[in-house]
């Protein structure tokens, strides 16, 4: 089948929707050859209202937090029928339901050496339930579930670690890419699946509802993240850093200002400064700064 | 072949004569002797299966759920707490119309935490869409996870089916089984060929969101393929028969000693070998007295207990399970089967035992007999301890 057909467009996601574009390239850089175990989310609701489906591979979903576990299920099938090595399985679900939900699943399945990648699509809230904070919800973000006011300015924790968690199992493959960066996916995706064992990959995905930009700019936004240093890229390799995608840091405002998820920060230069702050930690933890 | 083995040895070995191809469980007493021993088993190579060790129960049973949908034969194991903890999944694979086979043994319900025998884990998930039937001894327990296999599997049901066998009583009694022997097994049970599968040569999508225009109808189905499980129940049974020799009539109920008695006690389980003891022995006073017991809990044969029942004046229904607040979780299906009828019994008394593991003796069967009066009772606690209820009552 053509790579083309495997992610069919009809589907009901909102324009400028950060995470169509990523798990139509994640699937595409799979192939034919490959079953995904989707989480419940906005991915799978858009993609399998029956009697509709988007999907041109061998899709299941069973629920929120065990898409990790459900793959495991078809791995091991695959296994003992011995198609395992020519078939790709991929599971795949949103920020709650990898990071917060599903984690332990997905901890058991990184723990036990499944040959399966998992895709966490980030787009740090419970998109789906309308807009709900979640354990990778950035610091001070307004969201309904932690909404700034006169007692607050959003967000009381920054992001959950997701990707150091899953590299500290020592899993030969953890990286992070975002919508912003499409062939990196594409990249990042193939070299996944060309490593035996568990992987990971976190993509940063916008949402136009939750974050609050115009549809139009959904890549500029995603690429505005990574170069303020907001969201880094980079690729363990057996629990070390081994790549990163260097950067000429902008100062974190221009992210800011095009959402209004952080509308309430910008007359405020103290919170500012503290985002800028997460900003320039992760630009010296990852080693962000182009020479 | 006749063994004298421990239940949980039993089930393993009967489990890798069906060959499955994943095995998921996480340990939880008294499950563990199931799930150690098939370990074994694959350590040694005698079973070529994936055993999945997963971190919890909802991944055990998320696991054998992609395996299932992936075209494999699969199995579980589970009781108690374990069996809560999956409850999501197992409505999950029952809407998802999966033939997973699952071991319960049961066990009790926390607080207060509670290792020992009762039935509230399983009858507590009695909606979720799974066909239960319950062991009275070991031989059954190893029967019917053939049995099972065989129903869940047939194209005419695809769902899935939970062997349920008192928590140590069985799993951790020792008795002599007639194992069956692996060419039978393998006549009785052909291989698994699914109706529909993840497969990249023919792409389908599994578990789509269906929205009050199409919902109900996939419950409906359920339903409908539920009330004729009655009949390929009695119908897999003769072939059960016909392979191995075993009768377990229509596998629905078993009546003992009931065509002229007087006073019945409906009952499940492993309690019912206790209650023939009692019953023997009143019948050689001369007392009218029998037993009905329940194979089938999912679906439940009302026709069957109409039948058996319609003409014996006193009932009593002993559950091993409460639903607090409620009348007992198996009296409310047998008051429901003579509602509105001609006839049926005049008094149906219920009573509840064993919770926690409390010892069910000959003592407490007589009990039960001695309570069944012309006054009917509801929920009435055998073998309660006064002095320990002074103590959290007062005077």
């Amino acid at each position: 089948m053509e790579n083309s057909l495997l992610f069919r467009p009809g589907h009901t996601a909102c324009a400028g929707c950060g995470q169509a574009i990523a798990a139509r390239l994640v699937v595409e850089a799979s192939g034919a050859n490959t079953v995904i175990a989707n989480s419940t989310g906005c991915l799978e609701v858009f993609t399998t209202k029956y009697p509709d489906t988007a999907w041109g591979v061998p899709w299941i979903h069973s629920l929120f937090e065990n898409s990790a576990a459900v793959a495991s299920g078809v791995e091991a099938a695959l296994k003992y029928l011995g198609k395992k090595d020519s078939i790709n399985v991929i599971a795949q679900g949103g920020d709650g339901g990898t990071g917060d939900i599903g984690l332990q699943a997905l901890s058991g399945m990184l723990e036990r050496g499944h040959d399966i990648l998992y895709v966490c699509y980030d787009n740090e809230a419970y998109m789906n339930t309308g807009v709900q904070r979640s354990g990778l919800t950035p610091f001070d973000t307004n969201t309904t579930t932690s909404p700034q006011g006169v007692q607050s300015s959003g967000n009381i924790r920054p992001k959950k670690p997701v990707p150091e968690i899953c590299a500290a199992h020592g899993i030969p493959y953890v990286a992070t890419a975002s919508t912003g960066f499409p062939q990196d996916i594409t990249r990042k995706v193939k070299k996944a699946l060309s490593i035996k064992g568990p992987k990971y990959i976190q993509i940063h995905v916008p949402c136009p509802l939750g974050w609050r930009y115009e549809t139009e700019q959904m890549i500029a936004v995603a690429k505005l993240a990574v170069e303020t240093g907001l969201y880094p890229l980079f690729e363990f390799e057996n629990g070390v850093i081994a790549n990163r995608k260097q950067i000429t840091p902008k100062p974190v405002e221009e992210y800011l200002k095009t959402q209004g998820r952080f509308k309430h920060l910008l007359g405020n230069p103290e919170e500012v400064k503290k985002i800028q702050a997460v900003a320039d930690s992760n630009i010296l933890k990852y080693n962000l700064k182009a020479a | 072949m006749k063994e004298f083995v421990e239940g949980s040895h039993a089930i393993a070995e009967i489990i890798t004569k069906t060959n499955p191809g994943v095995i998921s469980a996480y340990p939880i007493t008294p499950q563990t002797h199931i799930v150690e021993d098939l370990a074994q088993m694959v350590a040694n190579g005698e079973l070529k299966s994936q055993f999945v060790n997963v971190e919890s129960e909802h991944s055990a049973a998320s696991v054998v759920l992609g395996a299932s949908a992936t075209g494999v034969r699969v199995y579980t194991a589970t009781s108690s707490q374990g069996l809560f903890y999956m409850q999501e999944v197992v409505f999950n694979i029952a809407g998802m119309r999966l033939p997973v086979v699952m071991t319960c043994a049961n066990r009790a319900i926390s607080a207060p935490i509670n290792i020992w025998n009762d039935q509230q884990d399983s009858i507590s998930l009695r909606d979720a869409g799974w066909i239960q039937i319950y062991a009275e001894d070991n031989q059954e327990a190893v029967d019917f996870h053939l049995i099972a296999y065989r129903l869940g599997e047939d194209k005419r049901v695809m769902l899935p089916v939970m062997v349920c066998m008192d928590g140590f009583i069985l799993t951790h009694g020792m008795e002599t089984v007639d194992m069956p022997e692996q060419d039978k097994v393998n006549k009785f049970l052909p291989a698994y060929k699914p109706l529909y599968k993840l497969d990249p040569a023919n792409p389908i999508s599994m578990g789509l969101l269906a929205d009050p225009d199409y919902y109900m109808e996939t419950r409906f189905a359920i339903q409908e393929t539920m009330k004729q499980s009655i009949e390929y129940l009695s119908e897999i049974s003769a072939e059960f028969k016909s392979v191995f020799g075993r009768d377990y009539k229509d596998l629905l109920v078993e009546e003992y000693q009931t065509k002229d008695a007087e006073k019945v006690i409906v009952a499940m389980g492993s309690v019912c070998g206790t209650i023939k003891e009692v019953i023997d022995e009143q019948r050689s006073k001369g007392k009218k007295v029998g037993l009905l017991r329940i194979i089938s809990y999912r679906p439940f044969p009302y026709a069957r207990v109409y039948e058996a029942l319609k003409d014996v004046p006193k009932v009593a229904v002993l559950d091993k399970a409460v639903s607090l607040g409620a009348y007992a979780p198996i009296a409310v299906e047998i008051k429901a089967a003579f509602y509105g009828k001609k006839k049926g019994p005049k008094v149906i008394s219920s009573f509840v035992a064993g919770l926690g593991g409390r010892d069910i003796t000959l003592e407490s069967i007589g009990e039960v007999l001695r309570r069944l009066s012309t006054k009917e009772v509801n929920s009435d606690f055998i073998d309660l301890k006064p002095e320990l209820l002074k103590e959290e009552y007062g005077e």
